[in-house]
């Protein structure tokens, strides 16, 4: 028997020019903010942007972004509603705020159902907020999705970079793009996470100073882009980002 | 309705298969749909009807629903999956998300929301027939 969901998945993804999936070894490193913020300052760029939380056990970019009564249409799969300019879908239109207690195989089959029914739109890029490490999301999406490109956060703590090494050492091993790691909540002029990303042959993208109203702005997306986080992060799409290449398109019969 | 982007699914995933099989007709497709999936049969055929490309004009479409069998991983306790049981917006919640169980059902007799679906979640190719 096969899955048939699987076959559809390159045709949903397929208006899509670039998916990049903002990743960390570690929880607490600001991943969600950064991924939410990222999708943020592209939209305000003029970008056609989409933000996939795939986050499932402990979604929050809907609480960054501050919607609520939001959920997407039925049109022969699912669209995603756009909110502050970004199309936006989470499995929290499901759960609501209730916990999903979800093992690795339910994470991958929730993960494949909702790639293969939702219907983006035609996107400059879709921004992935993944769950932290190395787990069942991050090895079915390089599985699942061509041309993947990461972008790793960490903190300036040796155990949070630990963990990117791990991480970024294995996507460079399956051949996926690591577009560089951003070092989130500096707060002294440590030049280790730049010394460590050389050695590792990875771009350091951007060094982010821990700012306190970076807390305040949850939930305000007007107040959050005016942080030093979302200036820093909108400086990213300088070199990298901002000649975005075609994706392969997928072969569809 | 997202029976139709699961009838897209089934419709690639049979031309794929037909293609690397070397298959110039199907005949026949045999789906297996996991009740948990809420799936309204008559809209997925219908869905399957419109999408067929030519190179699947006769095959016929057999559905199967499979009942949906539930085990507690915690006490061990087996039960099934009962629609009637939930209010409609957990039932539809199911529909889209059929992992989304995990959050609204818990073991009718020890309370876990710990439990392994058996059987009875997603949609399958079962078999497909035609003449190479």
């Amino acid at each position: 028997m096969s899955d048939p969901r699987i076959s559809i998945i390159d045709e949903r993804m397929r208006g899509i020019n670039r998916i990049i999936a903002v990743s960390s070894g570690k929880g607490g490193v600001g991943k969600s903010l950064v991924a939410t913020t990222f999708a943020l300052t592209l939209a305000k760029k003029g970008f056609s942007v989409g933000l996939f939380d795939l986050d499932f056990t402990s979604p929050s970019t809907h609480i960054i972004l501050g919607i609520e009564d939001v959920q997407p249409k039925e049109e022969k799969g699912i669209v995603p509603p756009t909110v502050h300019g970004v199309e936006y879908m989470s499995i929290i239109y499901y759960s609501r705020d209730h916990v999903s207690p979800l093992r690795g195989a339910d994470v991958s089959n929730a993960l494949i159902e909702l790639l293969s029914i939702t219907k983006w739109g035609e996107l400059d890029f879709l921004v992935i907020d993944m769950p932290p490490g190395i787990g069942d999301a991050t090895l079915d999406l390089i599985r699942l999705i061509k041309n993947i490109e990461f972008i790793i956060v960490t903190t300036p703590s040796q155990l949070a970079f630990e963990t990117v090494r791990k991480l970024a050492s294995l996507l460079k091993e399956l051949k996926i793009t690591v577009l560089g790691v951003i070092e989130n909540m500096k707060m002294n002029n440590s030049r280790t996470i730049k010394q460590q990303t050389t050695k590792l042959k990875v771009k350091l993208l951007e060094e982010i100073p821990y700012d306190p109203k970076v807390e305040k702005a949850i939930g305000n997306t007007n107040k959050l882009l005016t942080t030093i986080l979302a200036k820093k992060v909108g400086n990213i799409s300088l070199l990298d980002i901002q000649k975005p290449k075609k994706r392969q398109s997928a072969t569809y019969i | 309705m997202h029976e139709w982007a699961l009838a897209e699914a089934v419709i690639a995933a049979t031309s794929e298969i037909a293609r690397k099989e070397g298959l110039i007709e199907v005949r026949e497709v045999k789906i297996r749909v996991g009740e948990l999936q809420q799936i309204e049969r008559d809209i997925l055929e219908f869905a399957l009807s419109q999408l067929k490309p030519f190179k699947l004009k006769s095959a016929k479409f057999i559905i199967e629903i499979v009942k949906a069998e539930l085990k507690c991983r915690a006490c061990g306790h087996k039960w099934f999956f009962k629609k009637e049981e939930l209010d409609e917006s957990t039932a539809e919640a199911i529909h889209f998300v059929p992992e989304i169980a995990h959050t609204y059902i818990k073991c009718p007799k020890c309370g876990s929301p710990d439990f392994e679906i058996l059987e009875g979640r997603g949609v399958w190719l079962e078999s497909i027939s035609g003449v190479k």
